[in-house]
């Protein structure tokens, strides 16, 4: 009897392997979480894409929920997701451009060929707000409570399927979490 | 004087292409002060794992962000930062997934002590069935020995060493057979 039971073991653990790989199905590995999720924005001092007189801080990223799209002129995916971002603007979601280790003159003409759908844009040629943020390819789009912290971050392409899966939810309740 | 023009235009073109040579094999130069550093460098490089092209160490990616890194990396080393300083960077930026060695929490527990664990299992599973087998052929043995009295067992071994002697026998008398057929 005591070992009849004993002959399942092969199988449980065949079973168990099974259930743990099954899991594993359709989990994107590429995606990683940001390492400053629920932190606030590591401290800048950036000048402003279009007014280079203007610096901006870690404080300008706060105060309201917002979006910051890491971009730049090099990036294809940033071009098919332009058009999304013009069409949140619309809506009223605030968003913060990154220009990303792009140059001030591409990137000016960029936004006057495409439109603007920044509130105002941070002008970062060396990447150095992006790598202390750890973006590691253009687009990342990371969104931001009212006190500045990082609440999440889409890498790649934003479209209205990730509105809709992730973003768009997690941004209402945080506007709703911030007027009560 | 046409072959002398075609020398020197193809001399030219060679120079040219020695010169294009150098600008194309570099990717990234840097300098150290002490071979201590660079040696710190290269390990570091290699335990350090490129967050866009995943199973790749920054050493031997072309990813701008890879780049990045080892820069950030070489700068951190001429500023006098350990090893584990540089590390810790890097992991405040990229997360844990950014190191091929990651630290020792309660979410790696079963990465680092796992196989220590299914080792030990392995062993007590080996002893026991070890045991059991030796516990199973002594009783084996001691059953055998408790069916048959001695006179039984005399009669026994006297029947086995008559039956390896005829067979013996007849392996001789079988023999000759063999070998006339052999033959």
């Amino acid at each position: 009897m005591n070992r009849r039971v004993f002959l399942f073991t092969p199988l449980l653990l065949a079973v168990a392997l099974g259930l743990v790989l099954f899991t594993a199905i359709g989990k994107d590995p590429t995606h990683l979480e940001s390492a400053r999720l629920n932190e606030p924005v590591p401290a800048f001092s950036l000048q402003d894409l279009q007014d280079r007189e203007r610096l901006h801080t870690e404080q300008s990223l706060q105060g309201e929920v917002m979006l910051v799209n890491v971009w730049a002129t090099w990036c294809p995916a940033c071009r098919a997701e332009h058009g999304y971002l013009i069409e949140l603007a619309k809506r009223g979601v605030p968003i913060i451009g990154l220009n990303y280790k792009d140059e001030r003159a591409a990137a000016l003409k960029w936004l006057n060929d495409l439109g603007d759908p920044y509130r105002f844009n941070l002008y970062d040629p060396h990447g150095k707000l992006g790598f202390d943020l750890g973006v590691y390819g253009a687009p990342e789009t990371y969104l931001l409570d009212a006190q500045g912290r990082v609440r999440h971050r889409h890498v790649g392409e934003l479209n209205e399927r990730v509105w809709q899966g992730s973003l768009g939810p997690l941004y209402e309740s945080l506007k709703g979490a911030k007027t009560l | 004087m046409s072959e002398f023009k075609l020398g020197t235009s193809l001399s030219a073109l060679l120079f040219l292409l020695l010169l294009s040579a150098p600008s194309n094999a570099v990717i990234d130069v840097y300098e150290f002060e002490t071979d201590a550093q660079r040696a710190q460098y290269q390990s570091l490089t290699k335990i350090l794992r490129c967050p866009k092209c995943q199973n790749q160490d920054i050493a031997d990616s072309n990813a701008p962000i890879a780049s990045d890194m080892r820069r950030e990396v070489h700068r951190l080393i001429l500023d006098g930062h350990s090893e584990q300083e540089i590390v810790d960077f890097m992991v405040e930026r990229f997360d844990e997934f950014v190191t091929y060695k990651p630290k020792v929490s309660p979410a790696t527990y079963a990465l680092w002590y796992g196989p220590w664990i299914l080792l030990v299992l392995g062993l007590v599973v080996v002893a026991l069935i070890a045991s059991k087998r030796r516990r199973a052929t002594t009783n084996a043995k001691k059953a055998a020995d408790g069916a048959l009295n001695a006179e039984q067992k005399k009669a026994l071994e006297n029947y086995i060493t008559q039956m390896v002697g005829t067979q013996a026998e007849g392996e001789k008398s079988d023999a000759p057979h063999k070998e006339e057929k052999g033959a």
